[in-house]
């Protein structure tokens, strides 16, 4: 434990030395940069993941094909596909946002499709009985219902984003896995405690946005019977 | 991208070692989870109130970048093979315990009461009952933990853990997009064969399902 202690106070040593936050290599840059990496990756991989999930969901067909889709984006390791596309297409933002964004969309897709196909089908009946048609249904219905699911699926994804966008840094890029990344090559064992602290702090604060997200957006009808799983 | 297919068949016996390594890296923790879940589950089913702290603080490690927690955990156990294994055992538990607790969850109560009445008592009706009825879904938990613990597995090399994690990361210093190329596919590979075989297993020990479907169709 005294250990421990002593990691936390390396790392808010770090912090609170002002060298920290400004220029270059500060933490406001590193922290902006890490956030428009996860940003855009999070955006397209939702565009992706919700649309085919909506679509799999609501159709019910094509739900092995989106199974297997979302298993090979699980099985693509990110560290690989990052390292690849660089090779190919040149050092820039681009493999960043390809690697995060296949690392995105599998909790996405799985989590919406499961939620839409989850809608008891007696409440889909009585909502075309009441005159809705698949729009209808689908937006008013499904989604609603699904959005425990929706939301749980977005927050795993966001979570993993946020925490494998260090890897950028391997590659020569930004973001705060650059701390990680320096700290182990120049054996400045600060530098890689006040970063990982950073990233942990980051990955807290999406936790607690998607918590706070829940309470607002879910149906209150829905959130004493959610699934927690 | 120009593939050197001649360098991936000079180096298959290197290749081959390094998936070995790979694979014990990775599955090992995924084994290292479910001895864990499974009592803790069963504990959790018992005893509803373990079960919310449990999954929180399961849920807590998860949230952790596993590059942060390799170097946490680098002071404690050294630049060693535990460094990469504890932490994805960790990572693993937030996979597993929810699905462990779903799966026993899962049996339903005249099932449960059928099994009283014919004289089992709580560990045999767990055992014969419960743990076989759960199996689904505890094999879903442990084909996404496997899945993704043999793809985070490449990290590890970062704390020189070999793997091939290492020809992903050899091939870019060397800026030789083979060997990326060698590492990363054999990655998928080696994921999806063994979400195959795991898929195998579920077949193999749900005999009940197959005849099931078999009568059905």
């Amino acid at each position: 434990m005294n250990d421990l202690w002593n990691q936390i106070k390396l790392a808010s040593e770090w912090l609170t030395a002002s060298a920290q936050w400004h220029g270059e290599d500060g933490i406001p840059h590193r922290l902006g940069q890490h956030l428009y990496y996860a940003g855009a990756s999070l955006l397209l991989a939702m565009i992706i993941g919700l649309a085919l999930g909506l679509l799999v969901g609501h159709t019910g067909r094509g739900g092995f094909l989106a199974a297997s889709l979302a298993n090979l984006g699980r099985a693509v390791p990110t560290i690989g596909l990052l390292l690849l596309v660089i090779t190919v297409v040149g050092l820039s933002v681009t493999p960043v946002i390809v690697a995060l964004t296949a690392l995105a969309i599998p909790p996405i897709l799985v989590n919406t499709n499961e939620g839409v196909r989850g809608v008891d089908a007696d409440t889909k009946d009585a909502a075309q009985g009441m005159g809705m048609t698949g729009w209808g249904v689908l937006w008013r219905v499904e989604v609603p219902m699904a959005l425990p699911l929706i939301l749980l699926g977005l927050r795993t994804a966001a979570i993993q984003v946020v925490a494998t966008a260090t890897i950028a840094a391997y590659g020569g890029l930004g973001g705060l896995g650059r701390y990680i990344v320096d700290g182990l090559s120049r054996n400045d064992y600060q530098l890689v405690v006040g970063g990982s602290f950073l990233v942990v702090l980051l990955a807290f604060i999406v936790q607690l946005v998607f918590t706070l997200l829940r309470r607002l957006v879910v149906s209150r009808g829905l959130l004493g019977q959610a699934k927690s799983s | 991208m120009d593939i050197d297919w001649g360098w991936i068949g000079e180096h298959t016996s290197q290749l081959t070692d390094h998936a070995v390594i790979h694979l014990r890296l990775a599955l090992l923790p995924v084994l290292f989870g479910l001895m864990i879940s499974l009592p803790l589950g069963v504990l959790c089913r018992r005893w509803g109130w373990l079960y919310p702290p449990s999954l929180t603080i399961a849920n807590i490690f998860y949230a952790i970048p596993s590059l942060a927690l390799f170097m946490i955990f680098v002071q404690y156990t050294g630049l060693t093979a535990s460094t990469v294994m504890i932490p994805l055992t960790l990572y693993s538990l937030a996979v597993l315990l929810p699905n462990v607790v779903d799966g026993l969850g899962s049996v339903a109560e005249p099932v449960r009461q059928a099994a009283t009445a014919m004289g089992f008592g709580t560990l045999r009706r767990l055992v014969q009952v419960e743990l076989p009825i759960a199996v689904p879904v505890v094999i879903a938990g442990i084909r996404v933990a496997a899945v993704s613990s043999i793809s985070l597995v490449a990290v590890g090399q970062l704390i020189g853990q070999g793997g091939l994690g290492y020809d992903i990361l050899r091939g870019y210093q060397l800026d030789f997009p083979t060997q990326i190329f060698a590492g990363t596919v054999l990655i998928i590979i080696l994921a999806l064969v063994t979400d195959a075989l795991l898929v195998l297993l579920q077949w193999l020990l749900t005999p009940w399902a197959r005849a099931r479907r078999g009568r059905a169709s």
